[in-house]
């Protein structure tokens, strides 16, 4: 049998299927209280943000709250341009670029102090 | 029959010999309320229109023959019934599938995808004298819903992705290959895993629309079955990485 080349959508859709599930468990609850709700002069928001800077816990935990989000998003982007019909090769390797670079970008911007 | 009402059918009539294009033709067919579109397309090939072509066998949406759009939905037009459409309605041919004359196309892809796959039990030592296998129910219950398929292709009548990619084995073939992989009986997983997992064609073209599961009038759920696939390919794919790990470890081990 000839060798068959495999796929490596499998690490992208990891990657999508955590980013999905954390944007329907966690995003929701932490936009309203760390944006939304201080913006409205609701206290509380400040202690999430002193978490975020002070702890290796609330810096992981905002990381994975941006970065898997931004691999969800990117992936969709992906597969919705070739359900347009736009097919190109470059499309893959520019969304996966995209969703990586601004992964850095976010890693920067959590773990400086 | 004479005085029975009558409905308009708009039926897709195409001969590639003739016609540069397909064409919608209108019919009007006496029915009542238990008058199938397969009814309807027999009464005008028996009595309309002789040189009309359809594939039908059974009558019972157990062959799969009869696949059909019906007002652009994929139906088994011995299943579906004309007091639902009051408003007349539109046959055509299977969405998605090379068109050989009206309503009959060519399913040679999907055969050959289902054939890939190889739907039936690989590998297993047992012979006839050391008797049956014997299956637990919840072993049975593992797959018995995805052993409901009559390959009627339908599913690939729904599935866009099929649509932008013929290439792609689609939902009833893969949905045969889960079935046997879960199957305790089987042993061919690994026969299956290569075409399951390529690049081109294999599970991965899903992106989960899962009209495939609303079309399948036998409640198969292609698209829960593509689902566990992914996972199994994704497990797969993880196994396959650890292992080369190791492989370059040991390689490495040698040589030191």
């Amino acid at each position: 049998m000839k060798e068959l080349k495999r796929s490596n959508e499998p690490l992208f859709w990891l990657l999508f299927g955590a980013g999905g599930m954390w944007g329907a468990i966690f995003a929701p609850i932490i936009i309203l209280s760390m944006l939304l709700l201080p913006a409205f002069g609701v206290e509380g928001g400040e202690r999430l943000w002193r978490l975020v800077h002070d702890s290796i816990f609330g810096k992981v935990f905002m990381l994975a709250m941006i970065v898997l989000p931004l691999w969800c998003g990117f992936h969709r982007i992906h597969h919705c341009l070739h359900d347009m019909k736009i097919h190109s090769a470059l499309v893959k390797p520019l969304c996966y670029l995209a969703a990586l670079a601004l992964s850095g970008l976010a890693f920067w911007a959590v773990v400086t102090p | 029959m004479a005085d029975m009402n009558k409905m308009s059918l708009r039926v897709m009539r195409y001969n590639p010999e003739r016609d540069d294009a397909p064409r919608m033709q209108g019919y009007d067919v006496p029915w009542d309320p238990s008058t199938s579109f397969l009814d309807a397309l027999s009464y005008i090939k028996d009595t309309l229109d002789p040189s009309l072509s359809f594939r039908s066998s059974c009558r019972m949406a157990i062959c799969g023959s009869c696949g059909v759009m019906i007002n652009g939905v994929p139906k088994l037009a011995c299943k579906t019934f004309l007091r639902d459409y009051p408003e007349g309605a539109a046959v055509e041919a299977m969405a998605n599938f090379p068109v050989e004359r009206d309503l009959v196309v060519d399913l040679t892809h999907f055969l050959e995808y289902i054939q890939t796959l190889k739907p039936y039990i690989l590998g297993n030592q047992r012979r006839p004298e050391e008797g049956p296998n014997s299956q637990t129910p919840e072993q049975l219950a593992a797959f018995r819903k995805f052993s409901m398929c009559i390959n009627c292709g339908l599913c690939y009548a729904a599935c866009p992705q099929f649509g932008l990619n013929s290439g792609f084995l689609g939902p009833a073939a893969l949905t045969l290959a889960q079935r046997y992989n879960l199957d305790s009986r089987d042993f061919g997983k690994a026969e299956r895993m290569p075409h399951i997992n390529k690049e081109k064609g294999g599970v991965w073209a899903c992106t989960f629309v899962g009209y495939c599961s609303e079309v399948c009038p036998k409640h198969v759920d292609p698209a829960s079955a593509l689902q566990q696939c992914k996972v199994e390919s994704a497990l797969d794919f993880a196994a396959a990485v650890l292992n080369c790990t190791k492989k370059k470890e040991a390689g490495h081990g040698k040589q030191t």
